[in-house]
């Protein structure tokens, strides 16, 4: 079986894998790159390199992923369709394979109303299923949107969001048949606090048969403090955080919360391991990146 | 209709501020619905303008007048003698009639009083909400009668992002999920099949992106 990328290669031998994510700066210095894959490298099997995340502009997914490349760290490039019409879409995923990038998360893009610059206009060209069913016909025909015979055409391994905490519960497993549908090959979920929720919906995307169809990797968020628990569940779009998380971190000294999060973390791991139909997790330990290497070894992960 | 609302009253003055008479005209129908500019918003602005100006020391002199469309030359023709007397006229019809109005009296000089806000429908007494983005492609039958191109505010149209929490939008709580709505109407018409309907991207050649769009009508040209 032809893998496209590192990461599709050890999904594909049956891997528990571990991915994590690292934000680009507010700026054009790639020493703030270099720290992150440092604090990273030989804890993770691929990094997600976030593309101007809660639209904050930063420096771009794709020189950042290309940086995370030639160190070594396989990147996962994060690709919204917020600020790029189809044209700029297909060129970048041009520029990005050129560039050694072999892994795509397609995505929407969090709304510029979130952001540091809210006055901008949106694109939305293309929704993020169209993004996933782009990047697969560039990979299965060799052409772009137009029909055009590619001279070398983007190969890669195309990922795509999923959020079971979202409403209309019922429409989150139709939701992930389609980006498998459209062509997604792996899953990256929301952040995992209720594991109940998360429980049914694996269960129902088992009897449709998905998780025969796609590698899905759970997200897990080590919480930081009782405040950002709670700033979370109240200020973040799509985050589902039980009150008994927030009891929980609300229940130990302020200096200890942390540990307390991260052993959160830990028991989530624990679950995800043991749960038919997921294949790995993944780290988004948000400005934390230290914590990463700790979780995982703790985890037993690596 | 056209939904509309008048511009805030100091933006207004300061439009008008170096006119010594100038001519408010109104329009009958949509901005009427939506109280931005019929006979009655006329008056009350032109009572506005006058105590401003007083206030200020100034003199302007302001004559009121309310035509039934200012996007049609039949009725555009009723405001010609009114124009012709004022300096300028303050328009209070959309962004289409202050253009006619400009298209047909090339040598006046005309100033909008509203801004135009978008296609929409009195929800209830005194409630706009958009529901239409003249597209030029309509894909209702497809979403159960309600628009995501319109109505989502990412355009999403194969499905809800991951926002979306209790049937709200997470860009704004006052506004509903469309998808959320759309799922309800096919849920209500018994057709969920089509929920896992592809849908390939638009084609946004017959939108504006495609440059300012022109109809004609061969039956009906004189």
């Amino acid at each position: 079986m032809k893998t496209f990328s590192r990461l599709h290669e050890k999904l594909s031998l049956g891997q528990f894998v571990v991915t994590g994510e690292c934000g680009p700066p507010r700026g054009a210095n790639k020493e703030v790159i270099d720290k992150k894959i440092n604090l990273l490298n030989g804890y993770v099997d691929a990094v997600n390199v976030t593309d101007n995340q809660t639209a904050i502009v930063r420096m771009s997914s794709i020189a950042a992923s290309a940086h995370l490349a030639a160190a070594g760290l396989e990147p996962v490039m994060q690709m919204v369709v917020r600020d790029r019409n189809r044209i700029a879409i297909q060129s970048d995923i041009m520029g990005a394979y050129s560039l050694g990038i072999r892994n795509i998360l397609c995505l929407s893009g969090d709304h510029q109303k979130f952001g540091s610059q809210p006055d901008a206009m949106n694109v939305f060209d293309i929704d993020s299923m169209n993004l996933i069913r782009t990047v697969k016909n560039m990979r299965e025909t060799g052409k772009d949107m137009s029909g055009f015979d590619l001279d070398v055409a983007p190969q890669m391994f195309i990922g795509a969001a999923a959020n079971p905490f979202a409403d209309p519960f019922e429409y989150r497993v139709i939701r992930l048949a389609k980006k498998i549908d459209a062509g997604a090959d792996f899953i990256q979920t929301q952040c995992i606090y209720n594991m109940d929720r998360f429980k049914e919906w694996i269960r129902l995307s088992r009897e449709q048969g998905l998780t025969q169809k796609v590698y899905i990797l759970g997200g897990v968020t080590p919480l930081r403090s009782a405040g950002m628990a709670r700033y979370m569940k109240n200020k973040v779009a799509g985050m589902d955080i039980p009150d008994g998380i927030i009891k929980r971190m609300d229940g130990v000294d302020k200096k200890n919360q942390a540990d307390e999060g991260i052993r959160i973390c830990l028991e989530t791991i624990e679950e995800l391991k043991e749960l038919k139909g997921v294949r790995g997790v993944h780290i988004m330990a948000i400005e934390w990146e230290d914590a990463v290497g700790k979780i995982v070894k703790q985890a037993g992960l690596k | 209709m056209i939904i509309a609302s008048q511009k805030p009253i100091n933006e207004i003055i300061g439009l008008v501020e170096p006119y010594k008479k100038v001519l408010i005209l109104g329009c009958g129908t949509c901005v009427k619905t939506c109280f931005a500019g019929g006979e009655d918003e006329v008056a009350v602005l032109a009572s506005a303008l006058r105590l401003s100006f007083k206030k200020m020391a100034r003199s302007i002199q302001i004559e009121e007048m309310t035509i039934e469309r200012q996007c049609e030359n039949e009725f555009i023709q009723e405001a010609a003698a009114g124009v012709e007397r004022n300096d300028a006229v303050l328009s209070l019809a959309c962004g289409a009639g202050v253009q006619a109005i400009a298209k047909r009296f090339v040598k006046d000089v005309v100033l909008p009083g509203v801004n135009t806000t978008f296609i929409g429908i009195q929800e209830r007494p005194g409630i706009f909400t958009e529901e239409c983005s003249g597209c030029g492609n309509c894909g209702l039958a497809t979403f159960g009668g309600v628009c995501p191109v319109t109505r989502c505010a990412k355009k999403l149209l194969n499905g809800p992002c991951g926002g979306s929490q209790k049937g709200v939008c997470e860009v704004n709580p006052d506004t509903p999920c469309a998808w959320h709505l759309i799922i309800e109407r096919l849920t209500t018409l018994n057709r969920l099949d089509s929920l896992r309907t592809y849908i390939p991207p638009k084609n946004w050649n017959t939108s504006l992106s495609g440059g300012p769009r022109k109809l004609v009508r061969e039956d009906h040209i004189l």
